[in-house]
This record gives C-alpha cells, structure tokens and sequence, in this order.
C-alpha cells in the first residue's frame, strides 16, 4: 500500500495491469495510450504497441500526443501505411488486445464515439465519429475499454453504435460474424465490469479501493449486475505510480 | 512531368469551385497552407475529403468553402472536438454541411481502391454498427469463393489530391518519410495531385522506408517551408502543440473565428 492516489491513478494501473507481457496492442490515444505505456515501463517491457498512423512496435519515451506523434515513427519497430495496418495487421486477426475509449458504452459493451442525442441526422452533439474503432472491436482478440464512469457516460442503450461489444446480448457477436471476442473488460475509475458468461451483460466484478457498490450504481444509466461480494483491486504500487506520474510529466496540458 | 509552380499559382490552376479534393495527412505532414490559400482564393462548394479532417478542415468549414465532408474521425487531434464542423452540422453555420461517414479502415481502402483503378473495396468492416444505415456508400457483397458476406465501399477518387512532403527534386519527384499515413494512395487516387514540400533539392537521398512519388505521378509541386504549421514535417520541424490548444479556445466563438479568418486565415501567408 501506498500514499494517496486518485481514482484516475487506480484507473490507469488498473487498464495496464490489465496488458500481457509479450502481446501486440492496438491502441487509441488518450487513457489507452497512458495505460498501454504504463504497462510496458512496468511489469509488461515486451508489450508491442501499434497504432492506427502506422507504427508498429512504438518504444516512446514519453506520452505520445496524438496517434500520429513522431515519437511513435521514431522509435517504432517499423512505420507501414494506414491501408497496411487495418488490412494486413488488424484485420486477419492478428492483434492481442484492441484498447479503446468513447463517450458512451452501454450494458453489452457498445460504444458510441459519433453523436449524442437528437438524430444522425440532426444530432444535439457532433462527436469526432468512429475512427479506427469499428473494426477493432471486430477484429482484436479481445477488446479492453478504459472510461470515467458516470450516468452520462453508462448508458441503457448508446445514441449511437460507433463500435459493437456483445450487439444485443449473448450470441450476437457470433451471429454477426464477429472475429474477436469483444470487450473482455471494462476499467473505470470505479472499478472494473466484466461481460457475464452466460449473458455478456457487463457486471462489476472489481471495486477501486475506496469506492462501494451504491456509488457505482449511482454512476450507471442501467440497473447494473454486481456479482457477490466484490473484490478491491490492489492499490498502485509504489513503482506503478511513480512511473505513472513521471510519464504524465512528460506531456504539458491536460491530455490523459 | 510535375510542373513546379507557385502555391496560389497551383491552387489556382488545379481546384475549382465543386471539386471533391482531400487534403490528407496523419497528424504529421498535413498540408495547411496549400488549405489556407484556398480559403484565401474563397473557393466554393467543396467536397472535402480526409480520413482525420482537423484543424485546417475546420478552417475550411468555418470559412464556408465545404458542401460536404467525407471522412472517418473529425477532431482536434490530442485536443478535443472540432468547433466549426460541430456548429455546422448542429447549426448549419455557415451553411449546411453534408456529411458521409465511415471508419478509418474504410476510408483507407476506399482510398486504395481509388489509387487501384477498382471500382470498389472489400473488407471485413462495419458489421453491426449504425454507420451502413447512415451512407449508400457502405454496402456488401459476397465473396464467389467462399459465400463470405464482406463490406463494399466505393472507390474515392477525388479532384485534386493534396499532400504536404518533405522534399521534391527540380524535377518534381517527391519523397516523404515518417508517418505517411493514406497520401501515396490519396495521390494515386485523385485525377489531379499537387506536393507541397519543405524544400525543393537538387537530389533527393535514398532512405529506407521513404515513400517516392514519381514525377510522371504527380501534376504539380510547389516549395512551401513550413506549410504542415501546426502539425510537423519529420526532420524540419516539431508540432505545435500549442497552435492546437489554443484553436479550442478560439474557434468555439463564431465571431472570434471570424476576426481570425480576417486577420490570419486570409493574411498573405498562413498563420505559423
């Protein structure tokens, strides 16, 4: 046990402790990105890190930016175009993990990155839009998504299908012709939801030290499935948030 | 043969109002000024196209030279959203914007198949998600040889092409290296092409992983040092981080836009 962290701390350590020594990782920017560069500064050295501009096998030594930071050209194992990488890398299904954000996901793991409220066509927010994420949720062995959670965020149902978890329960993925096998977990700064086994209904398995049941329920849109007595997930080490703060020391601003 | 010309001289001659042209890039090397001067020349009715349209789309949209957008992730790379495209498909401001919307895999192989001389690509992409139901531009086919079910998108073959690169001969061919992202296809897909670059040189060096844009593939160049400002040019110089924090600010407010539009967006040279 250690000092004091904040909820977003445990969130972090939690998604890179989440990341396999050894795996390739396709990974978005912002809270994958910190996670994916904790993990391999920590217990996972080997972890590949791919993303979307091309760069296969990014070392940085610091946060990147954006997907396209030059960080990630020059330190990468290899830079390949953007065709290259969604046709010959992620698409025969030959990345571990896909590690992904949005600004909803709901109960079966759906994630919205493209509108909020109103229409498509006549939407309340215009969203960025899906990027590289429909066919990482597809196509990655398995999917880790790391958000805030809250009712704004945790949905019933998202406005928006950006990127399928388990569509519309159990069964779907396979139905669809999915590859992969979908979001495997979900890491919030509450705690961590996986897919149940018999319904892929994402339930809390995990709390964060310091957070209770209630209060995760309070922060989701849907009567959330809890399974009996939760565990706590170990607190960050010493060396897990150490290493967390200098890496967020070396971007200025706000980007997590 | 690539012609070298100036930047307005090449705006001029190669983009007319109702083009469909894409400005590619991948967070490095996006070609802004060759965006700028079109704001400047007040070209119209654009379709613009891009896999990551950011700040100098939102430039475009906001000074009211787009009809339409096609494109795969809209955003403030590293930042956020993108102000103008938000307030023109919520508000219609400055006009209405039409948008057709798809993943970055398609785009890339809508891309690659316009570079290919095929009518369409095939990938296995979009099941499941909302994004077919929104475009005519995202349908399926069966595959003759195993009865698969795949994704169909169509060739994107745009007006002009528009990349920014690192150096050109004086003979006009082109070598770029870092992250190049779409812009060899984007080049190969558009009837006509225009390179910006850092610096025209007498002889361009081998380097391993370097993309080469044959002259004879290419219509125009033009010399532009500095013309990715605020994104970067992988041995000249660094992104301006900054430029994109403080594009959040300023083009939240329509009239701050406007006073920028006025005084940087149609100043003689792009606002660096």
């Amino acid at each position: 046990m250690t000092g004091t962290f904040t909820a977003d701390e445990m969130m972090s350590v939690a998604a890179a402790r989440s990341l396999t020594n050894g795996a390739a990782c396709f990974v978005g920017i912002g809270l994958p990105s910190t996670a994916a560069n904790l993990a391999r500064r920590t217990h996972a050295p080997e972890l590949v890190l791919i993303y979307e501009s091309g760069t296969l096998g990014a070392k940085p030594d610091r946060l990147p930016l954006s997907i396209g930071d030059g960080v990630l050209a020059d330190t990468a194992d290899s830079v390949v175009s953007v065709p290259e990488i969604f046709n010959y890398w992620l698409q025969p299904g030959r990345i571990d993990f896909g590690f992904l954000g949005g600004a909803q996901i709901d109960k079966f793991g759906n994630i919205n990155s493209t509108i909020i409220g109103g229409d498509y066509a006549d939407p309340k927010v215009r969203l960025p839009g899906a990027g590289g994420a429909p066919e990482i949720a597809a196509s990655c062995r398995e999917v880790l998504v790391v958000m805030r959670q809250s009712t704004r965020s945790f949905v019933e149902s998202v406005d928006f299908i950006s990127s399928v978890g388990y569509g519309t329960g159990k069964g779907d993925r396979e139905r669809l012709g999915l590859r992969g096998r979908g979001p495997v977990k979900v890491i919030t700064d509450l705690g961590i939801m996986e897919p149940d086994p018999e319904t892929c209904e994402l339930t809390l398995t995990r709390l964060s030290p310091g957070a209770d049941v209630e209060q995760v329920r309070a922060a989701t849109g849907w009567d959330l499935a809890v399974v009996p007595e939760p565990a706590v997930q170990q607190a960050p080490s010493e060396t897990e948030l150490r290493v967390l703060r200098e890496l967020k020391a070396t971007i200025e601003g706000d980007q997590a | 043969m690539a012609r070298i010309l100036t930047l307005s001289e090449a705006i001029s001659e190669l983009v007319a109002d109702g083009d469909s042209i894409a400005l590619e890039g991948f967070t490095h090397l996006i070609p802004v000024a060759a965006g700028h001067e079109i704001i400047r020349q007040g070209k119209r009715d654009l379709t613009l196209c891009r896999m990551t349209p950011d700040i100098v789309y939102d430039q475009l949209i906001g000074a009211g030279c787009a009809r339409k957008l096609v494109f795969s992730w809209g955003g403030n790379p590293g930042v956020g959203s993108l102000h103008r495209f938000r307030d023109a498909v919520q508000h219609s401001w400055p006009r209405p914007l039409e948008i057709e919307e798809h993943s970055h895999a398609g785009m890339a192989n809508r891309y690659a198949a316009g570079a290919s001389g095929l009518p369409f690509a095939i990938l296995r992409g979009y099941t499941g998600t909302d994004l077919p139901a929104q475009t005519d531009s995202i349908k399926t086919v069966t595959c003759p040889f195993t009865g698969e079910v795949l994704a169909a998108v169509p060739a994107l073959n745009p007006d002009v092409g528009v990349v920014h690169a690192q150096q050109a001969d004086r003979e006009g061919n082109v070598q770029m290296w870092g992250i190049t992202g779409v812009q060899k296809e984007a080049v190969l897909a558009s009837k006509r092409s225009l390179v910006t670059v850092e610096e025209i040189v007498d002889e361009l060096t081998p380097r391993p992983g370097a993309v080469v844009l044959p002259k004879w593939a290419v219509t125009a160049v033009a010399e532009v040092p500095g013309g990715a400002h605020p994104s970067y040019a992988q041995g000249y110089s660094e992104r301006d981080n900054s430029y994109y924090r403080r594009w959040d600010a300023l083009s939240r407010d329509r009239a701050e836009f406007e006073s920028w539009l006025k005084t940087e967006g149609l100043a003689e040279r792009s606002a660096r």
